[in-house]
């Protein structure tokens, strides 16, 4: 009794000793850390779950961002430090992953790749004002409250969806032609029924007229009777803004019925299951919205030194999204000549003129990056850079 | 093209998408004469079938009639294997308690086949030339008359066995009463297996089928068709099998013509409302007789 309460006192003294050390250990190391010469930037990606894929792209590019500053020397002579952690895909542990990086004091957080996982992320960021760079998440309401007011801490290195559907009625219009156009959007996504809506709106205000809207719901096998309903009105477009899964299954049974006018797309497309699905001759006459495309002259340099860092892996849209994400956050902390969260912060509000690894960006006021979106057209299964169109503002 | 065309052009591909739900109804309703078991599996054992008949066509590079009978075959002792571990036990328990077995089967074959081939869906070779016949403004492709073809010789089979074998006689005898069967000298067990293992064999047709003509498949593609064939089969009657046929065709053409002139959103809904109008009007089906309980 009396041995075990002494063993008791012991273990609590060492115990509360360890605690201690931790503690000075913890803040004293990071302070020394963070202002001698690291600078400590949080890398919060989905590693595994569903969105894996989007995630480790991501963070692969980024890596490469910070190792081509590091390899220069660093930002004034301090090096850049990356504190991976991993939000599993899931909503709770992004909220989780993102607490760790700011106990663990880093200047700003780059990821999640996907919206939700941002938007879990995003309070807590703000709360504890700390940047955050979302590279690859495309809904409008990442950067922009639900009261209409750009959230401070959050910005972004990809275009946003309007983007997409404004640039395919342009493309529509100008390029194509095309006076007549159908809508046939995913009903189960906002991103799809979005997309439609600022289509619609461009293409009608452009002088086309959108003569059938129809609708189909995720995981639907058989779009063969709404086709029908579409062939039937002979439009001079179909613009399908969807993912790559059911978008395969239409252009494939679109093509068997004999509908021959051009498909467009959106970036829900830039995934090669859709020429698995759809078939090479299927998808000829078939045009796409993305974020980069590997045959654009201005990315070459981009991907010849992706390949060298990654065993000679081609990078992915996603890759490339990480990557710029990388290199606005470093022009930043050069811009802000420090590393507190809040300077870099007001550096990222005012980025001009940036060379990031898909062109040349500036942030606009709602946190987006003012770029192109290059249109995608396929051919025997090849994806052609057709063209890059730039948005007004 | 005029709304009489287009009526038209929506009626071939709603018998196509029918014979599709007719062939998995067929599996359905047989099983539910034998044994009144509603067999919310049924869609899962589909979707399993599709997965061999894959394999067999991408790993081992056949072509797809042999594909589809070794899916066939392997489905069917898949049934009589699910039927012996999961249901045979329940032979004489409350029939709520064989019903919610039969939806534990139907999660247990969705994760385990998530669990070996991944959630992500997989893409079919071509293996058909899915070149389109255009008579006159209609399209039908080669797919389609294929699967109808298919459907019809393999409801054919299933008559011809129901109806003029041994094994059919003994099908009948024990759906009728199974009890004075079993005292006529038949084993009942192994004739609920037979049934289960053609059903099963039948599903697998069907998964194969679907998997060519629409490209792609996923561990959870049993889902929605097993409920549409359920709904098949109560519209034409549960447990009648010329039944499950008419039901099956039925059901596609009005999805078809409800997505081709409301919405395709609607379609869905149109299912379940035949199934709830059915239910309400005539319980027994379209080719079902009200019986009388004998006390």
């Amino acid at each position: 009794m009396n041995l075990k309460a002494k063993h008791f006192k012991i273990a609590g003294v060492l115990l509360g000793a360890t605690m201690l050390a931790t503690v000075f250990s913890g803040c004293g190391g990071q302070k020394s850390a963070s202002d001698a010469n690291t600078i400590k930037i949080g890398a919060n990606f989905e590693l595994t779950g569903n969105a894996a894929n989007y995630g480790t792209s991501a963070l692969k590019g980024l890596r490469l961002a910070v190792k081509e500053v590091n390899d220069a020397g660093g930002i004034n002579g301090k090096k850049i430090k990356l504190e991976e952690v991993d939000c599993k895909s899931e909503a709770s542990e992004s909220a989780n992953a993102t607490t760790k990086l700011i106990t663990d004091h880093v200047s700003a957080v780059v990821g999640p790749a996907t919206t939700g996982d941002v938007l879990a992320a995003s309070p807590i960021v703000a709360g504890s004002k700390i940047p955050l760079i979302a590279p690859a998440a495309t809904s409008p309401k990442v950067t922009v409250g639900a009261d209409g007011k750009v959230k401070p801490y959050i910005f972004r290195s990809c275009f946003i969806d309007p983007q997409q559907g404004e640039v395919m009625a342009k493309f529509a219009i100008d390029t194509l032609h095309a006076k007549t156009a159908v809508i046939y959007v995913d009903s189960s996504t906002d991103y799809s029924k979005s997309l439609g809506k600022v289509f619609k709106e461009k293409f009608e205000a452009a002088g086309g007229k959108v003569i059938d809207q129809e609708a189909f719901i995720q995981k639907d096998q058989d779009f063969q009777t709404t086709l029908t309903k579409i062939k039937a009105v002979n439009p001079d477009i179909i613009f399908i803004p969807a993912y790559y899964e059911e978008v395969g299954k239409i252009v494939k049974q679109a093509r068997e019925m004999g509908i021959k006018c051009p498909l467009l797309g959106t970036d829900g497309w830039d995934d090669n299951k859709v020429i698995a699905i759809a078939g090479k001759q299927a998808l000829n006459n078939t045009y796409f919205s993305t974020h980069y495309s590997n045959k654009d002259k201005d990315v070459q340099g981009f991907i010849k030194m992706f390949k060298k860092e990654n065993n000679g892996e081609a990078p992915n849209v996603f890759a490339a999204l990480g990557y710029d994400a990388g290199k606005m956050l470093i022009a930043a902390i050069k811009d802000a000549k420090s590393s507190d969260p809040q300077k870099i912060r007001d550096a990222l509000e005012h980025l001009k003129n940036v060379k990031v690894g898909t062109g040349i960006i500036s942030m606009n006021k709602d946190h987006n990056p003012i770029k192109p979106a290059v249109i995608i057209e396929m051919k025997d299964g090849n994806k052609l850079l057709k063209e890059k169109i730039a948005p007004k503002d | 093209m005029s709304i009489m065309d287009q009526f038209f052009q929506q009626l071939i591909n709603g018998i196509s998408l029918g014979s599709i739900y007719a062939l998995i109804a067929l599996g359905y309703t047989m099983v539910y004469g034998i044994m009144k078991l509603i067999n919310f599996a049924h869609g899962d054992i589909y979707m399993v079938g599709a997965y061999i008949g894959f394999f067999c066509i991408t790993i081992m590079h056949w072509s797809v009639l042999p594909a589809l009978l070794v899916s066939m075959v392997l489905t069917g002792i898949l049934g009589v294997l699910i039927e012996r571990l999961a249901y045979r036990p329940l032979r004489s328990a409350p029939r709520l308690s064989v019903l919610i077995t039969a939806i534990g089967v139907s999660f247990f074959l969705e994760y385990t086949m998530m669990y070996f081939v991944t959630p992500q869906p997989r893409t079919f070779p071509k293996v058909l030339s899915d070149a389109a016949y255009h008579i006159g403004p209609f399209v039908v492709n080669n797919q389609q008359i294929m699967i109808f073809a298919i459907t019809i010789i393999l409801m054919a089979l299933l008559t011809y066995i129901v109806q003029y074998t041994k094994v059919g006689k003994a099908m009948r005898a024990v759906s009728f009463d199974t009890e004075t069967a079993q005292l006529m000298g038949i084993n009942a067990n192994r004739i609920i297996s037979f049934t289960f293992g053609i059903g099963s064999a039948l599903a697998a047709a069907a998964g194969v089928l679907v998997g060519i003509y629409y490209n792609s498949i996923d561990p959870l593609m049993g889902i929605m068709p097993g409920l549409k064939a359920f709904v098949a089969a109560v519209l034409g009657g549960i447990g009648i099998l010329p039944g499950a046929a008419a039901g099956g065709i039925i059901l596609g053409i009005v999805e078809a013509l409800v997505s081709g002139f409301i919405s395709s959103t609607f379609r869905d809904a149109a299912a379940f409302a035949i199934l709830i109008l059915v239910l309400l009007f005539k319980p027994s089906g379209l080719l079902g007789k009200n019986t009388n309980e004998k006390v």
